[in-house]
């Protein structure tokens, strides 16, 4: 793939395996590693990003164009139908980017719109799944096309869990190779992923060892953000804030952009600094159809039709082009959902306002 | 009052869970017995969603594990890592889990039906959460219908850890000591694990359910702890609360079977 550091790391790991498998008896999982957990190649990167504090506001349009290459590995925020940056998996599609990898940490709404790019006729937007939790909308069901996709031979993936891809963020986050767990262990899950057991140097324990995962490229919604980057979310960070330092690339969608004043007025609110960032876009109802904690409920209806659609593969295909091929950007995209009035709506049942 | 399965199941679920203790639970079934049983015999249950909510005093049955219900005048709004990471330490007591397979040692397939893992027959989403807060948690619940393509004797795909093989095995695998599957509530009986085995046994078996009934519908022997009870059904006042309170628009116990 297109990263100079996967050839070096496919070198790595050959040579040291032989010593491993002598020193470490504990069980491996067989699933190959799609990202390089070296923190010393990441302090690599790292080293040549940019970290000026400058105005990094431009269009979506223009980010994705900038910071997702055919290829890459992309880790979304949010949990699935919440505080999902919406914006953005439309422009990828849009821009008909190919064989990206997904860190399907709880990617419902997110897998279902990448997997849109996949057997519809324009080429293939995913190749590469690490799954916790895919293919699912939670209680509404399962994705037919979501299926379709993962059923058809044409993606290879490899098993997680929820919390296994959270430490692995958070191992990236704290520019480490790896970091311990204790759940996985004993399953097929732990058989089917990239984990390796290993005892513990202190107390002789057997823990799972999750590699750290550096996303090429992350995309996170948020509450608000400053022109610079400095990031507030309100309700759960689910793995966010982990996220967004593991990340090389940084993509921010906001509801709304605030003076750097505010920023600095109370940063203990800060949740992610501006360090981070490579692009912030102001993209109000950025998380619909899904849901905004304290702004907008989501849209079960338009999650209807998107099941509706996918059933058939001409209908989806007419779908996409409805409401994404079709549109300029996410903008025009919600006007067709409805506009504003029906973002007033899902602003009054986010606030019980029956 | 008469009743459906699901309100059945609820109410079961509601009394396994004691006051004053802790509970992860996902949206549907689990989250319905947790608000019932605060309403009811455990007022002081703390309530946990895997993505971060914590505590939530719940105003509607939430859609997504982690949609803003699930931290509605919560205590704290948090990440996926720190509740997990609760329960890593010891802290949580119970965890509500399903899947499309179970098997006698109360392990969970949630990922594929199908035999080649790069072409399933049917995808399913894949461990999500599960299979941390299996690993995790001091006891496992289980709520699923009850029936031949459910309770299988051998997983397409061992998800998510019960007591894996048989006794001991969770401990040699590295899981922590003490943890796994505590019960299983269906809509024909209450199950549980025999102390030596592990394997699954009937405890109780639902109002007007006899036991061969409930065999016919398992892919393993099952085994039963005498002397076998019949299942308490529903109070009044439990239903009352449930339809009244807990699930008025009906989301879980409209739909009658898990």
């Amino acid at each position: 793939m297109p990263f100079a550091t996967t050839r070096v790391f496919a070198n790595c790991c050959a040579s040291s395996k032989i010593a491993e498998k002598m020193a470490n008896p504990l069980p491996q999982g067989t699933g190959e590693l799609y990202t390089d957990p070296t923190a010393d190649h990441a302090r690599e990167w790292f080293a040549q990003k940019p970290r000026a504090m400058v105005d990094k506001v431009t269009t979506v349009k223009e980010a994705v164009n900038r910071l997702i290459h055919d290829g890459a590995y992309l880790a979304v925020g949010g949990f699935g139908c919440d505080r999902l940056p919406t914006a953005v998996l439309h422009e990828i599609l849009r821009q008909k980017k190919q064989h990206l990898a997904l860190a399907g940490h709880t990617a419902t709404h997110d897998f279902q719109v990448l997997c849109g790019g996949n057997l519809t006729g324009r080429g293939q937007t995913l190749t590469r799944v690490e799954i916790a939790y895919v293919v699912g909308l939670e209680a509404r069901g399962l994705s037919p096309h979501a299926r379709r996709v993962l059923e058809s031979g044409t993606v290879t993936f490899t098993e997680w869990s929820n919390y296994a891809l959270a430490v692995r963020f958070k191992a990236a986050a704290m520019g480490l190779p790896f970091l311990p767990c204790r759940s996985m262990l004993g399953t097929d899950t732990f058989r089917m992923s990239g984990a390796k057991a290993i005892t513990c140097p202190f107390t002789g324990a057997i823990l799972t060892a999750l590699p750290a995962l550096y996303p090429d490229v992350a995309a996170i919604h948020v509450h608000e953000a400053d022109r610079y980057g400095n990031c507030r979310i309100r309700g759960t960070t689910v793995a966010d804030l982990d996220l967004a330092r593991a990340a090389k690339r940084l993509l921010i969608t906001c509801e709304r952009l605030i003076p750097n004043d505010d920023i600095r007025a109370d940063p203990s609110r800060t949740a992610i600094p501006f360090y981070c960032a490579d692009a912030v876009c102001e993209v109000p109802f950025g998380s619909y159809p899904g849901n905004m904690p304290y702004e907008y409920f989501s849209d079960e209806n338009h999650f209807k039709q998107w099941f509706a659609a996918e059933r058939d593969l001409a209908d989806l295909q007419a779908f996409l082009d409805k409401y994404i091929y079709g549109v300029k950007d996410f903008h025009e995209y919600l006007h067709l959902c409805g506009g504003l009035p029906r973002m007033q709506e899902l602003r009054r049942q986010e606030f019980l306002i029956a | 009052m008469t009743y459906n399965p699901m309100e059945l199941m609820i109410c079961c679920a509601a009394r396994l869970l004691e006051d004053g203790k802790t509970v992860a639970v996902g949206t549907g079934v689990p989250c319905a017995a947790a608000m019932l049983a605060q309403r009811t015999t455990a007022p002081n249950l703390v309530i946990f969603f895997e993505a971060g909510g914590i505590a939530p005093q719940l105003p509607t049955m939430p859609i997504s594990v982690g949609d803003s219900r699930t931290f509605y005048r919560g205590v704290m709004a948090t990440s996926m890592a720190d509740v997990m990471e609760t329960c890593q330490r010891g802290l949580m007591d119970y965890t509500f889990l399903g899947g499309a397979q179970i098997d006698a040692y109360g392990n969970l397939n949630s990922t594929m039906i199908g035999t080649d893992h790069a072409r399933p027959k049917v995808r399913l989403p894949g461990s999500g959460g599960a299979n941390d807060l299996a690993s995790l948690c001091w006891r496992i619940l289980v709520v699923t219908n009850h029936d031949k393509r459910r309770f299988v004797p051998t997983l397409d795909f061992l998800t998510t850890p019960g007591y894996l093989t048989g006794p001991g095995a969770r401990e040699a695998a590295g899981l922590p000591p003490g943890t796994g599957p505590y019960r299983v509530i269906t809509d024909l009986a209450v199950l549980g694990y025999h102390e030596t085995t592990r394997r699954m046994e009937i405890l109780s078996l639902h109002p007007g359910v006899t036991l061969d009934q409930v065999q016919a519908n398992t892919g393993f022997d099952l085994g039963r702890r005498e002397p076998l009870q019949t299942t308490t059904p529903p109070s009044d006042l439990e239903l009352c609360i449930l339809r009244e309170d807990v699930d008025p628009h009906r989301y879980v116990i409209g739909r009658g079977q898990v």
